[in-house]
């Protein structure tokens, strides 16, 4: 097993300029979800000039929609949801102080783009590992957009949530850069 | 021939402990697909990590009863009904979709139906209606295969009406490039569900049939079964990886399924399942 360091969130630029693709992180601290339809509002939010639900300096957006909480858990199963989705909306968000992303799956050019010029890391959250993950979550807090069910942005609190960088702040992006060497011809 | 009445609430009753099931235990096929992955021929370290991580959700889910994965999907239903067979107690549809209800209720299931697929988007509640497919057949017995799908691995299924001159490797191109374009999005290892030949819809639903084989099962047909084996090798060798992290290790089992086709066409559905692909089912 790879070495996993542990990481504080929410972040500073320094802290994302020394996370490397490839590395194994556990996340500790609070993160916010939201996914397609939570952006929606928050990028509506931004060009109205209304308060946005949080303030995203140095925050770290977990891509997610939980299954209800079964009794004894403060969250259901709540595993990574497909990141591309947000791309759209994401280069606006980095750009008013997002620092991190957790998710699944590729990034567009324009959010690597934005992720270099504004500084921010994109995590890889095991897909379907989402009893594990959930394990990890120890607190849960609803924030905003309630009217979304499992698409609300809620505030979880994590311990030790396993992630790997999968984008860094420098351009590295392991989608690209791994599985061509494994490839065989 | 006697007809046997069966009761729709056994429907119901089986259906609601198909979907519990499915949805917290994975098979032990695949299970120990997993398992023989992490331990033998995953070359990747990051890959194995994954792997682990993927087992180790697998039991907590089974310990725990809890959703494997946040996705419960859409609550697909295969129903062969046999012909001697009177269901009785009202419409065995609304049987299934009141299964599906108390299931995903019950197991603290997302629900992620909307009514409609393009305008209002509004969450029905209750992750029905169920997406069913009857079929009659022999015999006084109705078998009940309850698939949970999710749509990380569904939106990278792809269909394609090939002609006969593209031939046998027409359609290992297709389905090779298929698994390629998905790369991480369908959170690889994968199961493949290739259905060939018939008419377009025909070829999906035999295709998404073919997800539930059993891993390690080959198609009756040799020249099939060899196919199944070339795309695997060759999706194996593309590098994807667990996670789509890299590696050596990107599909569990690729299972083709056949029926007689048109002379001027050749359909072929590729259905991509996650490695959480769920199935049960029963025949009572
Ligand atoms: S693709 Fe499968 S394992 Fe991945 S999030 Fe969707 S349902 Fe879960």
């Amino acid at each position: 097993m790879i070495e996993a360091m542990e990481i504080k969130v929410p972040m500073d630029d320094d802290l994302v300029m020394r996370l490397k693709a490839g590395d194994r992180v556990f996340i500790n601290g609070d993160v916010y979800t939201a996914r397609d339809a939570a952006h929606k509002r928050i990028i509506q939010a931004a060009e109205s000039k209304e308060p946005l639900p949080f303030d995203l300096k140095g925050q770290v957006i977990y891509y997610v929609g939980p299954a209800p909480a079964p009794p004894g858990w403060v969250v259901g199963a709540a595993g990574p949801t497909t990141s591309g989705r947000m791309d759209p909306y994401t280069p606006t968000l980095l750009k008013l102080g997002l620092k991190g992303m957790i998710g699944k799956g590729k990034r567009s050019q324009e959010v690597k783009k934005a992720m270099k010029k504004y500084k921010a890391v994109y995590f890889g959250a095991v897909g379907g590992a989402a009893a594990l993950l959930a394990k990890s979550i120890v607190r849960v807090e609803k924030v905003a957009y309630e009217d979304l069910g499992p698409e609300a942005i809620m505030k979880f609190t994590v311990r030790n949530f396993p992630a790997i960088v999968v984008i860094d702040a420098y351009g590295n992006d392991l989608y690209e850069t791994e599985p061509p060497k494994y490839r065989k011809a | 021939m006697r007809v046997r009445e069966i009761h729709v609430g056994m429907i119901e009753d089986a259906v609601k402990a198909l979907f519990l099931k499915a949805n917290t235990s994975i098979g032990q096929d695949i299970y120990n697909a997993l398992l023989d992955m992490r331990d033998k021929y995953e070359k990747s370290p990051l890959g194995k990590d994954v792997l682990d991580q993927i087992l180790k959700n697998h039991d907590i889910a089974r310990d725990k009863g809890i959703a494997m994965c946040q996705d419960t999907g859409m609550a697909v239903v295969f129903l062969d009904i046999g012909q001697d067979v009177h269901l009785v107690g009202g419409l065995v549809e609304d049987a299934v979709n009141r299964g599906v209800k108390a299931a995903y209720d019950e197991g603290y299931f997302r629900k992620s139906v909307v009514d409609d697929p393009l305008f209002e988007r509004k969450n029905t509640q209750t992750n029905t209606p169920a997406v069913i497919h009857t079929k009659i057949v022999k015999g006084d017995r109705v078998r009940i295969l309850a698939m949970p799908k999710g749509f990380g691995s569904e939106n990278m299924s792809a269909l394609k009406m090939l002609t006969p001159a593209a031939g046998v490797e027409g359609v290992k191109d297709f389905v090779v490039k298929t698994v390629m374009d998905a790369g991480p999005n369908p959170c690889p290892p994968t199961v493949i569900g290739v259905g060939i030949g018939g008419t377009m819809e025909q070829a999906a639903l035999i295709a998404k049939r073919a997800t539930a084989r059993p891993v390690g099962s080959s198609n009756e047909d040799p020249r099939y079964a060899q196919l199944e084996r070339e795309i695997l090798e060759r999706i194996n060798s593309l590098g994807i990886g667990p996670g789509g992290l890299g590696g050596t290790t990107s599909c569990l089992a690729l299972h083709i399924e056949y029926v007689p086709g048109h002379l001027a066409g050749i359909p072929v559905a590729v259905n991509v399942c996650c490695h959480a692909c769920r199935h049960a089912e029963v025949t009572i």
